[in-house]
């Protein structure tokens, strides 16, 4: 442990309310250590949980430990703490990017440019993606003159690699204006739609014979355990809505589960499957719902698209 | 133990809430009930108990800690469900405009005076 890790962590023990946790749990995440960087955040969080700059530190753990979906939902819930936190709006510009959402990578870029314009990775950055926009339309348009002839899109991996242009920036400061584009694309979508190919952790999307579909679980020591949850959670769909329907409650929306140690949210993106949403303690059950919400609409578009 | 019967009535006094049951959750039967007239007793013990006991199987198999509170959400109202130890089931149904933050409370305070 370094001297001045070492020193944060005592000044915070001798104080607890102490806003160095966001030091604290910065160095830890810059030196790689993203469970200590994720317990100081953790704990920060609960004792200031509207401060935007926790929740920023939150979300550039989460970046680290890719997990997309969780960094978008903290740098937005960070912003709407604090519209003008410059990080905040880098880092969704990052993940705006990431998802192939140019337009609002580069409009939360645009953001941070002008209210740091010093910062010359911010720059970069936004130099890129305005190139790709360009190189998109191009390619577009000359596919619709001439298809035969047009020059197939840039590989994504041959695009840009923004991480070592935007990861080092994350952590800037400043003022500026924002708003939101109702009509962009979520990249929480785009992570779900990505995870129910490939392998998202805390979604799974199962059939009614407990098969997964997509998505990934893993427990908390890091073993695969989707298809055997999948498997136990065939029938729940069934047994859910025969109890609502014998209490004449309705069709059944959503089983919210607490357990001493995470949130799950049970969803029905379709009448013959189920969406399993798991999120640790961190997150509060509304937001877990809210994203449950999301991830399922998600699931629903990708099963209409998949039929 | 406390009452059982009590503690059921006195959670009846959140408002919105339809009626609550305790369930043995081997095999779903009333242990204790006390619920408005037209709410099926036998179906919300029997579901509920088959419900709480998949999801605790599923729970456990997830690596995580054995659920501590359940909320079924459906158009018109909400079944609610806490464990009482290893062998009962605190069961609720609350109407769509019940309190279901303050039932919730109420629910795990008479799940821990039960256990």
């Amino acid at each position: 442990m370094s001297d001045d890790i070492r020193g944060m962590t005592a000044e915070l023990a001798a104080d607890p309310d102490s806003l160095i946790f966001l030091e604290l749990g910065e160095a830890l995440r810059r030196r790689g250590q993203l469970d200590a960087a994720f317990k100081v955040a953790r704990t920060g969080l609960g004792r200031y949980p509207e401060l935007a700059r926790a929740h920023d530190l939150f979300a550039r753990i989460f970046c680290d430990r890719r997990e997309p979906d969780r960094a978008f939902e903290s740098w937005v819930t960070a912003l709407q703490f604090d519209l003008t936190l410059v990080s905040a709006h880098k880092g969704l510009g990052f993940l705006y990017y990431q998802a192939g959402d140019l337009a609002s990578a580069e409009k939360h870029l645009a953001y941070a440019g002008q209210a740091d314009p010093d910062d010359g990775g911010t720059a970069t950055a936004l130099e890129r993606v305005r190139a790709d926009a360009t190189a998109a339309k191009a390619s577009v348009g000359a596919a619709r003159v001439e298809p035969a002839q047009a020059e197939p899109p840039a590989a994504t991996g041959d695009a840009v690699a923004p991480d070592d242009v935007m990861l080092p920036t994350i952590a800037g400061a400043g003022g500026l204006a924002f708003s939101f584009d109702e009509g962009a694309r979520s990249p929480v979508q785009e992570a779900v739609f990505s995870g129910l190919d490939g392998g998202a952790d805390g979604l799974l999307l199962v059939d009614a014979n407990g098969l997964r579909l997509g998505g990934g679980l893993r427990n908390p020591d890091g073993q695969d355990v989707a298809d055997s949850v999948a498997a136990l959670l065939a029938g729940v769909s069934k047994e859910a809505a025969r109890t609502t329907r014998l209490l004449a409650l309705g069709d059944w929306r959503g089983l919210s589960v607490e357990c001493g140690d995470g949130n799950l949210f049970l969803s029905a993106p379709s009448d013959s499957t189920l969406l399993l949403t798991v999120r640790g303690l961190d997150v509060p059950m509304g937001r877990v719902a809210r994203f449950a919400e999301r991830a399922s609409a998600a699931a629903r578009t990708w099963l209409e698209r998949a039929e | 133990m406390s009452n059982p019967v009590q503690l059921l009535e006195r959670l009846s006094t959140v408002r919105g809430l339809r009626g609550s049951v305790l369930v043995s959750a081997a095999d779903g039967l009333i242990v204790a009930e006390s619920l408005m007239t037209g709410v099926d007793g036998r179906a919300v013990a029997a579901l509920a108990a088959s419900l709480m006991n998949r999801l605790r199987r599923a729970t456990e198999c997830a690596g995580r800690r054995e659920p501590v509170f359940l909320q079924l959400q459906a158009q018109g109202g909400s079944v609610l469900a806490t464990p009482c130890g290893p062998d009962l089931v605190l069961v609720a149904v609350a109407g769509p405009d019940a309190n279901v933050g303050l039932a919730r409370l109420e629910m795990l305070e008479a799940a821990g005076k039960v256990a």
